[in-house]
């Protein structure tokens, strides 16, 4: 009984927040003008030469970002050899 | 694992095909059209999963060899990392490719555009690298869980029940 009430209260608790947080998004499909938005949308054509602006984010201006997501996969496939691996080579 | 029926595995070579052609254009449209090397390195890959699960894993193993995928990883690994050196003297990630001629290297003209495949300098260059890097990576992973799979009692030599 004890936990179900604070069950209870933690949900009003976390719902209140979230639902008193939702009041001040900006409308859907209005985004807030951002200035970063507006540069790469301006400049991405003339200084990354690439027609695809998510693109030119992803593997420019963010680069260092996809050399970490690079790492990601290299370290799982290492880890899924080292537990695959054949028995009786240590 | 053992094979699936021969009609699965007719449909599985056929299709394996379409899925590889459609991944490489993923990748090297990847700076004009959505996707890119992550996207289309995975769509690759599943070419390596069609075969897996329609062949079976012993006969995938003495078909295919780990190394060329391991190789296949750790040069389009080199090649990204090299790429984002080589533009060093300015910063790290530098798009020193792009514009100046050569290699991925036309310009191109502001506002909407059809796109040329020659744009973009490293941009181009590094979604190569990374669905090569990709597509070694995922395959690698498949045929290592491939080789971890044990069944606990042996079946007949395919599997029966979905055709016949």
């Amino acid at each position: 009984m004890k936990a179900r009430i604070l069950f209870l209260v933690s949900i009003l608790v976390v719902g209140g927040l979230l639902w008193s947080g939702l009041q001040a998004v900006h409308p859907f499909g209005e985004p807030n003008s951002a200035p970063m938005d507006e540069y790469f949308i301006a400049n991405a054509q003339s200084e990354a030469a690439a027609n695809n602006v998510v693109t030119s984010i992803v593997f420019d201006y963010r680069g260092f970002d996809t050399l970490g997501e690079g790492a990601v996969l290299f370290t799982a496939v290492i880890s899924v050899a080292a537990l695959f691996r054949k028995r009786g080579q240590h | 694992m053992n094979p699936l029926s021969v009609v699965a595995r007719t449909v599985c070579n056929l299709f394996a095909w379409f899925l590889a052609v459609f991944g490489i254009y993923v990748i090297v449209h990847g700076h004009l059209t959505p996707g890119g090397g992550f996207q289309g390195g995975a769509v690759v890959a599943t070419f390596m999963a069609f075969l897996l699960v329609a062949h079976g894993g012993r006969k995938m193993q003495s078909w295919v060899r780990k190394e060329l995928f391991t190789l296949m990883e750790c040069v389009g690994l080199t090649i990204f990392i090299s790429a984002g050196l080589l533009g060093m003297s300015n910063t790290f990630f530098f798009n020193f490719l792009a514009k100046a001629g050569g290699l991925f290297g036309s310009t191109v003209p502001l506002g909407p555009n059809p796109g040329a495949l020659n744009t973009s300098g490293t941009i181009a260059l590094m979604n190569l690298s990374v669905g090569l890097e990709v597509v070694g990576g995922l395959s690698m992973i498949l045929l290592y869980m491939f080789s971890g799979v044990h069944p606990e009692e042996p079946f007949g030599r395919e599997e029966t029940g979905h055709d016949r």
